[in-house]
């Protein structure tokens, strides 16, 4: 089989099923259990550290 | 010991331009030689007299790296400007074409400013708003200092080379005549290293980060980030004919060349235009608001989707062309999803003000960015339209085209910008507030109705243009000539430009405010800025 009818081919079928599985799995990921709770506080990044970085001792890891 | 490196590299830059100069093929490839020359005598002999010097070694990873910011937000308020100015007078050349100066042929006539506008708005007004609101939001949303050092500087400084080499370049004659692509082979390579050290400061900084998470603006910077590196290596895979000229020649041909540039082409609109303006969005917005983004969880769906999406719009770009049909039906289709993610990404900004509705009567920056996320609504509303074939064979070639694509750069890239660097300013100067709300507000109304004289000519003209092109008689003979068109659309030519002197003196008025807020408002009470608890 010629590169070009290979590649679309691979392109057209598990290529295009990966990136759909992927994407649909990011969705359900999204809405697992617990993620309201973290986003809320990944939602006030914004809101902290304005005027300075944060020092090793109040690091959030 | 670095700094002999460094005087050795620019040394033999130098010396490489010299020679350059002496054997250019070509008018812009001299110039550009002898400015780089020039960068490059004046960097040795600063770094000379810096060599050997007593290392005074200031530990200040206790603080944010503001001072290259600050360059990039005046550098983005003054390239706005000449951008601005550039795009407005090239609209009076086509109103009156008596402005395409006898004495200036070749230099600036509307075919060698128009790439000037296109770049000058896009690259050096967006581009550096990018940098500059990249940098500052990595760090705050990193809790962490600028990775790199120096090397910030560098992208700074080397993005302006880039942009003047671009600009002068386009004057000049050298561009590789593609849209948005124009500059030629060495200025692409000398982007492509600014762009790699831009890479490596962000990733840097993000790696080193003290938040647990990425915050959603930083996947869209480096969403931006990364893509534009490799649409940018794609699109300019050309082989010099003359290591001395500027002429360089692509790799692809035909057909593929036209799907590479214009996948290159929307991907800048999708990458450059919209997920690093959605990352300004996503800071900004819920910053200027006070509250956090309406939905997180639609943040990263909008972010996945969007990229996903985008990256196949670009055959919309070429449909009734030699590209086969079910490239062009590929890129409608997906042209069309995007109005998904589009959308729910402008509700999600919308949103953040639910609550909050109010701020939109006390405070005008406010209004600008939604009146901003508004304008995104609308020309991803449009441009997805535009892409369905049957209203792409009315709309292509016309001015419909431009009018969408200015209601999408002066309407949501403008609109954002300016509020970035209105809440911008007096952060990273220490004021208390602005100079002058009021001046704001004068902004907002004359840059809106600039844009809705604009758009509503580009409409009108557009879509009578397109109409007079395929109007055939009974016998089936076309009954327009082309100049015909050209005479009817004088009215709406002038009207765009007066929008366009609308816009541009909004941006003057807005360079002013800035100016004053520097020199005149209050600074900011140092009591205020240790008060904030750290957690």
């Amino acid at each position: 089989m010629e590169e070009y009818t290979l590649l679309r081919q691979f392109a057209d079928s598990w290529m295009l099923l990966l990136l759909f599985a992927f994407f649909v799995g990011i969705v359900i990921w999204v809405f697992r259990p617990g993620a309201s709770k973290e986003y809320k506080d990944t939602a006030n990044i914004p809101f902290r550290h304005q005027d300075k970085p944060a020092t090793s001792e109040e690091a959030r890891q | 010991m670095s700094n002999y490196i460094k005087l050795i590299v620019l040394g033999l830059i130098a010396i490489f331009a010299a020679i350059g100069t002496n054997y250019a093929r070509d008018l812009a490839y001299q110039v550009h030689a002898i400015l780089v020359m020039v960068i490059a005598v004046g960097l040795f002999i600063w770094t000379l007299r810096n060599t050997d010097e007593p290392d005074i070694l200031v530990d200040r990873s206790g603080e944010y790296m503001d001072g290259v910011i600050r360059y990039g937000v005046i550098a983005t308020a003054l390239w706005g400007v000449v951008g601005f100015l550039a795009g407005t007078f090239i609209a009076f050349q086509l109103a009156f074409p008596a402005l395409n100066f006898e004495w200036a042929q070749g230099y600036m006539n509307f075919g060698r400013l128009r790439p000037l506008h296109t770049s000058a708005v896009i690259f050096a007004f967006g581009g550096n708003a990018l940098i500059a609101t990249s940098f500052y939001v990595v760090q705050r949303t990193s809790a962490a200092r600028l990775w790199g050092g120096n090397l910030a500087w560098f992208v700074f400084w080397g993005y302006q080379l880039f942009i003047v080499l671009a600009a002068t370049g386009y004057v000049l004659g050298g561009t590789q005549s593609k849209e948005y692509a124009e500059p030629e082979w060495y200025v692409d390579l000398w982007l492509t290293i600014v762009w790699v050290a831009y890479l490596a400061v962000y990733l840097g900084t993000v790696v080193k980060r003290k938040e647990p998470h990425i915050y959603v603006a930083n996947w869209f910077y480096l969403a931006f980030i990364v893509t534009v590196a490799m649409l940018h290596l794609v699109n300019n895979m050309t082989i010099p004919v003359s290591i001395w000229g500027s002429k360089s020649v692509i790799v692809w041909s035909g057909v593929q060349d036209a799907m590479i540039q214009w996948w290159y082409g929307h991907n800048a609109v999708g990458f450059f235009l919209t997920a690093g303006f959605l990352g300004m969005m996503y800071y900004f917005i819920p910053k200027q608001a006070d509250r956090p983004v309406f939905s997180y969880k639609l943040s990263i769906i909008h972010f996945w989707a969007l990229i996903f999406l985008y990256i196949w719009a670009g055959p919309h770009h070429l449909h009734y062309t030699a590209l086969p049909d079910w490239a062009s039906t590929l890129g409608m289709v997906f042209s069309i999803i995007l109005w998904m993610p589009s959308w729910g990404g402008m509700i999600n900004g919308l949103m953040t003000l639910s609550g909050a509705w109010d701020k939109l009567r006390t405070d005008p920056v406010i209004r600008m960015m939604v009146i901003s996320v508004g304008f995104y609504g609308m020309s991803t509303f449009e441009g997805p339209m535009m892409s369905i074939r049957a209203v792409n064979s009315l709309s292509h070639y016309t001015d419909w085209t431009i009018g969408h694509v200015h209601s999408g750069a002066l309407g949501w890239n403008g609109m954002i910008t300016f509020g970035a660097l209105y809440f911008l300013v007096p952060v990273l100067w220490k004021r208390e507030r602005l100079y002058s709300l009021q001046m704001v507000s004068w902004h907002f109304w004359l840059a809106t109705i600039g844009i809705v004289l604009y758009a509503a000519s580009m409409w009108v003209t557009g879509i009578m243009e397109g109409l007079m092109w395929r109007e055939v008689d009974a016998n089936g003979f076309l009954v327009n000539s082309f100049a015909d068109t050209v005479a009817a659309k004088f009215p709406m030519y002038v009207v765009r430009a007066l929008g366009g002197v609308l816009f541009v003196a909004g941006a003057v008025i807005m360079c002013y405010n800035l100016w004053m807020t520097v020199r005149k408002a209050p600074a900011k009470e140092a009591s205020l800025t240790v008060a904030v608890p750290a957690e």
